[in-house]
């Protein structure tokens, strides 16, 4: 029973992670109708920026706390400029293309991030500074779940909380959800497209970089390569829950977790990845809506 | 005589919108009937529930081709419905933009032949042959529609009149005994549609294909049609032959909205 | 013109890239000997080279979209490879030339020159195989390195087992290329494009996690080593021989390739690919089965990793999943798409620029990856129809031009 519930917690916090990444997967799918692969390089970068900041940081000799908002901070701020960046270059071009351009560029768009990365830094892996502070009330719980566990459970709940917040009830939420439904009707009546869709990359490459720093500080490594698998598996998420919901990406980042977490505890950890990638293969093909999507009909 | 298409009280539902409400139609066999209506009343939808691409929430839609016993089509597949010879075009055209004019013909020859991949990678003699009949046909279809001067040009860089023909040549290529066309004079000039006129009256009468067709152009629908029907909100209001049609108070309505004064 | 506001924009660009860069191209950190690495050098880089760059990126965006409005005008150029084939004699001594070289080639060069061309042959066998997949039926696989390694462990394992051959393995690894194409392409290829993407990107890894957990079938990470050349009637080969006659097995395969795909591409299965890729709702109302077109389309490409993979098992003797990770299908995808999508000779020189440049442009091989993620959206961005456009086939008839037989 221990063990259940330590997997089950275990899948808890890997969840969070993945519907964190997920939340921003499934914003701009939702906005562009378009599977943004570097998202999962913003997530790296976003990790990157922090341990770099932090380190920095530490250096001068500044205290942990503060050390852990100022890298989170910049983390975010970065992450989500070079969500906005890449929008401009490698997609808006292509608004009017064939999606299948779109989606080479998006690809070519995640290669090109991760050496980029590869060259500047380094192809180690380095460790990363546990940023998150213990709290000492949890401590006699600390067997079953750690501080940091807390912490990244709390923040995605947060996370959701004031997206679906956003989306619902603020003008910027309206003009985004009146973009998804039909680009040129919401030009027409006045939206700017053009800024709604910047924003969508910036609000999703913040979240995917909060992730980011949780996760890196969490597990304490990262290399250039971890944007890749953690995109596919968030990417999975967001559809196993229903692309273009919020609630949905959280949901199927939790089932997500879960099935690798009991999947890992009880049958092997050899497969980790491949249970991800069965899932995903199977909820395409049985229920390509989601969870929480809604079946529609394609537009003729 | 059995009507050649015979829709029987078909419903479908999108949610809880209601896109057709029990409708009924029929075409007989060599016949030019008109479906009209504002926009927005489910014409297209009701050409998607016929052609395959929807599939009705309720009702029939029986098709009895020349020769052969009538079938219910309701939940085919759009390729196996054209198969049994409906054949249809697209409001919004949706040719082939980066083949030749010739190609986009022999696309819809793909239904009436056979060779597979281990013919085509051979060449084998009956690959040969039906290839040439398939250039024969389409070409002899392109011809009769008028096309032929466009032959090798990118179906993209043709003028927009002669792209709503290229899709009824198209769709011609497929044997059809039932053509749908969906809007087949929008966007066309006076000439344009004037020529688009004596053309589908031309494969009415020479190929006995027998023709129903959504348009909003009204003298173009009142100078062809047999019969004509007329839908708003997704039902039937009127149906009948054009003089008929024009002095029905219920499409009146429909077209002008109610007077407030009465 | 340089004016003003240009060059403004061009500053603040410039800036922009060197506040987005800063800390990953500037700082360098190195946390066990906790010491930070400050490199302003890259920063003056970054701005200089941001600057000039934004003009080059802004004169592309005029001209492409000057191209567009001369195309809606109808002043289109005729593509290139169309220019060439209208004039025969040209055309016939571009060929003549090209066969020449090839046949003197190994003869002329090194063997280790020799290997290389081998390598960039099976990756315009691999790139023409992908080009049906992508360029014609305009599915996005990104799994199709999976196919290769299926190729490659199926000569590999037969032959450590059973000592079978590699003229037996051939047409066995396209075989089982073309089953596997089919079985994941049946419950896949119903989805939208965008999810064929991902589903065959995740099928891929799940090809790869396998070979290299499941030690007890494919011997895990370590590979399989001492995997037999192809034999010509028995002969023993020296190093060198062997080498040419991969070279040439390969140079036939290709051939092979080229002449099978180009009469595809002008059948009856090609057109409904094409159609297909161009409009899925229209291809349906013409009466084109869908699924089942697809299905050939996956499936035979599928084929042509497969055979590639034997071929590659056979070249290098050892294989091992390390030569079949996600990067190796993004080196195949750029290939098709630097090339030109639907083009049999785009593709082809899309694969020898690829392979061959950074083989000789050492400086370059550390850049590789990077360049060719820049190359997928750049070619997305600027000239989608890639170095050598696809040309569709001119039909003539009598009364034009003679008889339609091109």
């Amino acid at each position: 029973m221990e063990y259940f519930i330590e997997l089950f917690l275990g899948g808890l916090t890997r969840g969070s992670i993945y519907a964190l990444i997920a939340l921003g997967y499934t914003m701009v799918y939702g906005i562009i109708e378009l599977i943004n692969f570097a998202h999962g390089e913003i997530y790296m970068i976003g990790a990157f920026t922090a341990l770099i900041v932090a380190s920095v940081l530490t250096l001068l000799g500044f205290n942990e706390l503060s050390i852990l908002v100022i890298a989170s901070l910049c983390a975010v701020i970065w992450a989500a400029s070079y969500g906005f960046t890449i929008e401009k270059l490698a997609y808006k071009p292509l608004r009017k293309a064939p999606r299948l351009s779109a989606l080479i560029s998006a690809i070519g768009m995640s290669i090109f991030l991760q050496n980029y990365v590869l060259l500047a830094q380094t192809s180690d892996f380095l460790p990363f500074p546990a940023l998150m502070p213990e709290f000492g009330f949890l401590e006699p719980y600390a067997h079953i779940m750690s501080s940091a566990e807390v912490i990244i459970v709390l923040t995605t709940a947060l996370v959701m909380a004031a997206l679906t917040f956003l989306i619902k009830f603020t003008r910027l939420g309206k003009a985004m959800r009146a973009t998804a439904q039909d680009r040129d009707m919401a030009l027409l009546s006045g939206v700017n497209v053009n800024r709604v869709i910047s924003f969508t990359f910036i609000i999703g490459s913040a979240t995917a970089a909060v992730g980011g720093v949780l996760i890196a500080s969490h597990i304490g490594m990262i290399n250039f390569y971890i944007g890749f698998i953690a995109g596919i598996k968030a990417f999975t998420a967001a559809v196993l829950g229903g692309i273009g919901s919020v609630p949905g990406a959280v949901l199927g980042g939790m089932v997500l977790g879960w099935t690798e977490s009991f999947a890992t505890g009880y049958v092997s950890s050899d497969y980790e990845d491949v249970f991800a990638f069965t899932l995903l293969v199977l909820i395409l093909i049985f229920r390509p809506e989601g969870i929480l999507g809604r079946s529609t009909t394609q537009k003729v | 005589m059995e009507p050649i298409l015979d829709v029987k009280s078909i419903t479908m539902d999108f949610g809880g919108l209601r896109a057709l409400d029990r409708l009924d139609l029929d075409v007989q066999k060599g016949e030019i009937v008109a479906l009209i209506g504002p926009n927005g009343a489910g014409k297209t939808t009701f050409f998607n529930c016929i052609t395959g691409l929807y599939s009705p929430t309720r009702g029939d839609i029986l098709i009895t081709p020349p020769g052969k016993k009538t079938e219910r089509i309701n939940g085919l597949k759009p390729n196996h419905v054209t198969e049994r010879g409906l054949a249809r075009t697209f409001q919004n055209i949706r040719l082939f933009q980066n083949m030749t004019v010739l190609e986009n013909v022999m696309i819809g020859r793909h239904c009436r032949t056979r060779t597979g991949v281990a013919g085509a990678m051979l060449r084998l003699k009956s690959a040969r042959e039906e290839e040439q009949t398939i250039v024969d046909h389409s070409r002899a279809i392109l011809e009769r529609i008028g096309l032929s001067q466009f032959v090798n040009d990118l179906s993209k860089n043709l003028p927009y009149g002669a792209q709503r023909r290229l899709e009824i040549a198209r769709a011609m290529a497929t044997d059809p005994f039932l053509l749908l066309l969906d809007e087949p004079a929008a966007g066309m000039n006076a000439q344009e549609t004037r020529e688009l006129d004596n053309l589908i009256k031309k494969i009415c009468d020479e190929d006995g294909i027998s023709i129903l067709l959504i348009e909003h152009d009204m003298k173009l629908v009142m100078s062809l049609s047999d019969r004509i029907f007329v839908m708003d909100y997704g039902r039937k209001i009127a149906q009948g032959t054009p003089e008929e049609i024009k002095n029905d108070p219920e499409v009146i309505k429909a077209y002008l909205g109610e007077d407030p004064d009465a | 013109m340089l004016t003003f506001a240009e060059i403004k924009r061009s500053v603040l660009v410039s800036l922009w890239f060197m506040f987005l860069t800063f800390p990953i191209m500037v700082v360098r950190v190195n946390p066990i000997e906790e010491v930070v690495e400050w490199r302003w050098r890259n920063l003056i880089v970054i701005g200089a080279g941001s600057f000039a760059l934004s003009f080059v990126w802004r004169y592309m965006m005029a001209r492409k979209e000057a191209g567009l409005k001369r195309k809606e005008a109808g002043g289109e150029k005729a593509p290139l490879v169309r220019r060439i084939m209208d004039r025969p004699r040209l055309s016939r001594s571009i060929v003549g030339l090209v066969v020449a070289f090839v046949c003197v080639f190994p003869f002329l060069f090194s063997t280790y020159q020799v290997t290389i061309m081998s390598t960039a042959l099976i990756y315009v066998m691999l790139g023409l195989g992908l080009n049906i997949v992508i360029g014609l039926a305009g599915l996005l696989d990104l799994g199709y390195v999976a196919f290769y390694a299926v190729g490659a462990y199926s000569y590999a394992l037969l032959n450590f087992h059973f000592g079978v051959g590699f003229w037996i393995a051939l047409p066995l690894g396209g075989l089982l290329g073309a089953l596997f194409g089919v079985l994941l392409g049946f419950p896949v290829l119903r989805l939208r494009g965008d999810y064929l993407a991902i589903v065959t990107l995740g099928f891929g890894e799940i090809i790869r996690l396998i070979l290299e957990n499941w030690n007890e079938f494919s011997f895990g990470p370590s590979g399989i080593a001492g995997i037999s050349r192809p034999g010509f009637f028995g002969i023993d080969m020296s190093l060198n021989t062997a080498t040419i006659y991969v070279y040439f097995v390969l140079i036939g395969l290709v051939i092979l390739t080229v002449f099978f795909v180009n009469r595809l591409q002008n059948s009856r299965i090609g057109r409904a690919w094409v159609a297909l890729r161009e409009d899925e709702i229209a291809c349906q109302a013409m009466g084109i089965d869908k699924t089942k077109t697809k299905l050939t389309a996956f499936a035979l490409g599928a084929t042509w990793a497969g055979m590639a993979g034997v071929v590659f098992a056979a070249k290098t003797t050892f294989i091992n999943p390390a030569s079949f990770t996600f990067l190796e299908s993004a080196i195949i995808l750029s290939i098709v798409v630097l090339g030109g999508m639907g083009s049999i000779p785009g593709v082809i020189l899309g694969a020898l620029v690829l392979i061959l440049l950074p083989e000789y442009l050492r400086a370059f091989s550390d850049y590789r990856m990077i360049l060719f993620g820049a190359t997928l959206v750049l070619m997305m961005v600027f000239r989608p129809q890639g170095l050598i456009t696809g040309v569709r086939r001119v039909y003539r008839f009598q009364g034009d031009n003679g008889r339609n037989e091109s």
